[in-house]
């Protein structure tokens, strides 16, 4: 396996350094808000989204829940700027071309789509080498991340060599390194099973604690979204309208079993499924 | 011993035939039997014997047909991989050439043949024209299909990590290609060793093919077999040749980015 080019040792937090390679725009992630106002999607005949406003603070964490099937990827997708709205506008910085959000928004998808022929290294630094870093360059930079995030001597491993938690670790790192203020992430855990997911909510929850971020969290598991956001807002089912908002009971820095027996998260765990099944009706 | 094992059935088929082959040419109550004519259908002795006395003769020929072979695909590799990601990048074109593409094929190559030598000559251009006309669809064919198939979510992804449409191509839709490429090579190496061919009995002064029609006017059946076995040799040893790269530059097989 090829070996990572030297890594910069006094640099620990690789993704705020000065050195940045290409164009930079890996600033210390400020952080941006996100505004939508009055979003509506159609899909030719078929209604997605239905008038909805949002707003996401900088740093925040927005939890989106709702049954399969009513949206929630495609909002995501309009958010990233991948897509434009039919009706209403979407606004991060302030800034609404569909261009202007896609520079800003990075985007976790479902499946970690770790491409088969590169490293995993190779996988996580694609963002820095599509800005014009040197092969040598993205691998250095991306290598301390590797340790910091428990995969350390996993850099050169392919992806069908890693296990299904440490393939969407990588694609998050992927995510991450492209120095973007705004994650969106779009059920990433969906995919794994049971105990790998709880351990990645955890994982994620140090990550973004770490590392804060303006985020966007599409989940339709209820338990993961507020343990892992600041705030939740229910969707209904198709087309998407908010029915309603709830706030994270529990500070995210505490253990996860501790958090999601609480009496209160318990309780807004309860409202929020209650709030799915009728807006489900 | 998995290597033995995946070579010993075909190879042993291929030895009772010849076998059978032989002692039908050889013994006279069979030949008689079955009005076999020794200079209608040699021994595999024979034949192997006239490989061993007229080397000289077939090596020279051999070499010239497998530089054609070898610069034909060449051609078409570029013109199919190049065609196939033109086709691939933009709709209008895809939807204007795509069934001009299909329609080239249903071109009867041996009638087009003699019409090539009198445009280009009897030298190596009719034959690369030929080659070319049959070997670079399936390559097209193959490479758009596998451009084609890219997850379009990987896409999204790609798009999210600044990647610009060039790197799109580079870094993700042409790695997914590259095993379909191969397979498209794969049958384009195979048949450009009959373009050749075809491309030397329309008209040519040197190459197999030349030799073949000389033989055959000459009723020096073992000869023309000799030489058959000689691009048979070359369409299966191109094959493996490609077949080995395939395991080695595109390990990671189609579909591999895929659902999973």
């Amino acid at each position: 396996m090829r070996t990572v080019g030297e890594a910069p040792e006094k640099e620990p937090l690789a993704i705020q350094g000065d050195d940045s390679p290409g164009d930079g725009g890996a600033e210390a992630a400020p952080g941006a808000a996100i505004e939508l106002a009055g979003v509506g999607h159609v899909f030719g005949e078929l209604e997605v989204i239905e008038r909805l406003g949002l707003r996401v603070g900088e740093h925040e964490v927005l939890g989106l829940v709702g049954p399969s099937g009513c949206g929630k990827s495609t909002l995501l997708e309009l958010i990233a700027g991948l897509r434009s709205p039919t009706r209403g506008s979407i606004r991060i910085d302030g800034e609404s071309a569909d261009a202007e959000r896609l520079g800003r928004c990075a985007y976790l998808p479902q499946r970690d789509l770790l491409l088969p022929w590169l490293t995993a290294i190779d996988n996580a630094s694609l963002a820095l080498r599509n800005r014009g870093a040197s092969r040598t360059h993205a691998r250095a930079w991306a290598h301390p991340l590797f340790e910091r995030f428990g995969l350390a001597g996993f850099e050169g491993a392919r992806p069908h060599e890693l296990s299904g938690g440490m393939r969407q670790r990588v694609a998050f790192l992927r995510t991450l390194l492209a120095g973007k203020p705004v994650l969106l992430l779009d059920e990433p855990f969906a995919a794994l099973d049971a105990i790998t997911r709880t351990e990645m909510q955890e994982w994620l929850a140090t990550a973004l604690a770490g590392e804060p971020r303006t985020a966007v969290l599409v989940s339709h598991d209820v338990e993961e979204a507020l343990y892992l956001c600041d705030r939740v807002v229910v969707l209904s089912a198709r087309p998407a309208a908010a029915l309603a908002e709830l706030s994270a009971p529990a500070p995210r820095a505490l253990p996860r079993p501790e958090v999601v027996t609480d009496s209160t998260f318990v309780a807004t765990r309860e409202r929020a499924l209650w709030a799915m099944r009728e807006g489900t009706r | 011993m998995r290597r033995a094992s995946a070579i010993l059935p075909p190879l042993a088929i291929v030895l009772a035939l010849l076998g059978a082959w032989e002692l039908a040419a050889r013994w006279d109550v069979l030949a008689d039997a079955l009005d076999i004519q020794p200079f209608l259908i040699p021994a595999p002795s024979e034949v192997a014997e006239a490989l061993w006395n007229d080397w000289d003769l077939l090596a020279d020929d051999a070499w010239v047909t497998l530089q054609e072979v070898l610069a034909g695909f060449a051609l078409s590799v570029g013109l199919g991989a190049g065609f196939a990601v033109l086709l691939h990048l933009s709709d209008a074109l895809r939807r204007a050439f795509y069934p001009l593409l299909v329609a080239s094929q249903t071109i009867p190559i041996i009638v087009v043949a003699p019409i090539l030598v009198v445009w280009f000559g009897f030298g190596i251009g009719p034959k690369l024209a030929i080659i070319a006309l049959i070997c670079f669809f399936p390559i097209t064919v193959n490479t758009l299909d596998g451009l084609r198939s890219v997850d379009p979510d990987a896409v999204k992804m790609m798009r999210t990590l600044d990647a610009s449409r060039a790197q799109v191509l580079r870094r993700l839709e042409a790695p997914t290609a590259l095993p379909y490429f191969f397979s498209g090579a794969k049958i384009a190496v195979a048949v450009a060793v009959i373009g050749a061919v075809f491309g030397e009995w329309a008209g040519s002064s040197e190459g197999l093919g030349h030799l073949m029609l000389n033989a055959s006017a000459q009723l020096q059946t073992a000869r023309l077999f000799a030489a058959v076995v000689i691009l048979s040799v070359f369409a299966i040893a191109l094959f493996g040749l490609l077949s080995l790269l395939e395991r080695r530059i595109a390990w990671w097989g189609p579909r591999a980015a895929g659902p999973r």
